[in-house]
């Protein structure tokens, strides 16, 4: 009798368990969903992006819907996979979409000369808004739309 | 009106069943998206420029039924870390909503011989040299040359369909390259 009852209570404990786990489960899965295809919440910091973004680290909300439907447009920040590093993301303005012609500053340290290139297909020109201190496509060349995170539109 | 009780309980009842259906279809749907978003996920082969590791056969008959599905899973992706001869799915660098599988050859330092054009090209870091078990009908990195790591969508681990081709995907090795060591 007695190894009857404890039976039905472990049962209802693991019942409850099961529901509660599947419960947490459910809230993960959801978070995750609108955190990929939705937005996502993130900190950009480093001084590649003055005066747009602080030196010490601004929280910014990325979407990503429109990269999902090729919406970004020229101007827009954007938060990329680092072609270098693929843990990092950063955060850079885009200047140029595929087939545009683009004029940049090679090293603004050192000299004045511009030089210009043809965005090619698929891939994207960016550049930080502080030149004098960014890591960008005029280092390391285009980089592909599909490395596109998403696309910052409140700081 | 006890017919008319009755009808209005068998309504409710087929209401919240269909309710009751919906939500856990979405539940469902939720998690699966979850799990292939994160951990792995079934992709079809296409095209025969991995034969005869994938799609050995050009069976123009039965199209996309005869395709290989393979397992493809998404752990190597919290380090970024590859071997040799892994095979990858990535999004092309033209296009970025077609999607490609090949094996890597290369990857960061390396120095990879083209035949071709008898040049020897350094892996720049953070990319890898991708190229089809099948040169002759295969576009990879001989034509649009290496691409960034951040591509990379998964691991392709096993083929699951069709029945006869069910086994583990093994690494192979290239004549090709050079590491510095």
């Amino acid at each position: 009798m007695g190894v009857r009852n404890q039976l039905s209570l472990f049962v209802t404990f693991a019942k409850e368990g099961f529901e509660k786990s599947l419960l947490v489960g459910k809230f993960f899965c959801c978070l995750h969903v609108v955190n990929t295809y939705v937005c996502t919440p993130a900190l950009a910091y480093g001084p590649s992006m003055l005066p747009t973004i602080n030196l010490t680290g601004d929280l910014v909300l990325a979407e990503r819907i429109s990269t999902r439907f090729n919406k970004v447009c020229p101007g827009d920040v954007v938060l990329v996979r680092s072609p270098v590093v693929p843990r990092r993301i950063v955060t850079k303005r885009v200047i140029g979409m595929e087939g545009d012609r683009v004029s940049y500053v090679a090293d603004p340290k050192s000299s004045d000369k511009f030089e210009t290139v043809v965005v090619p297909q698929g891939h994207v020109w960016i550049e930080g808004d502080n030149i004098y201190e960014s890591n960008d496509s005029r280092k390391f060349g285009a980089v592909p739309y599909g490395l596109i995170e998403g696309r910052v539109f409140l700081r | 009106m006890c017919r008319c009780i009755l009808g209005e309980i068998s309504n409710m009842a087929a209401h919240n069943f269909l309710w009751s259906l919906t939500k856990n279809c979405f539940t469902f749907g939720l998690i699966g998206l979850t799990v292939s978003d994160r951990y792995a996920s079934i992709v079809p082969v296409r095209g025969s420029s991995m034969s005869p590791t994938f799609n050995p056969t050009t069976d123009s008959f039965m199209g996309s039924l005869s395709d290989d599905h393979v397992l493809m899973e998404k752990f190597c992706l919290q380090k970024y870390k590859f071997s040799h001869g892994d095979v990858i799915v990535f999004c092309s660098p033209s296009n970025h909503k077609e999607k490609h599988v090949k094996r890597i050859i290369g990857l960061p330092g390396d120095w990879i011989g083209t035949p071709m054009t008898n040049d020897v090209v350094k892996v720049p870091n953070g990319h890898c040299w991708v190229e089809g078990d099948n040169p002759s009908s295969s576009l990879d990195s001989r034509s649009f040359g290496p691409i960034p790591l951040g591509l990379v969508k998964g691991r392709v681990t096993h083929i699951l369909w069709p029945p006869q081709r069910v086994r583990h995907v093994e690494r192979k090795n290239h004549q090709n390259r050079h590491s510095p060591s």
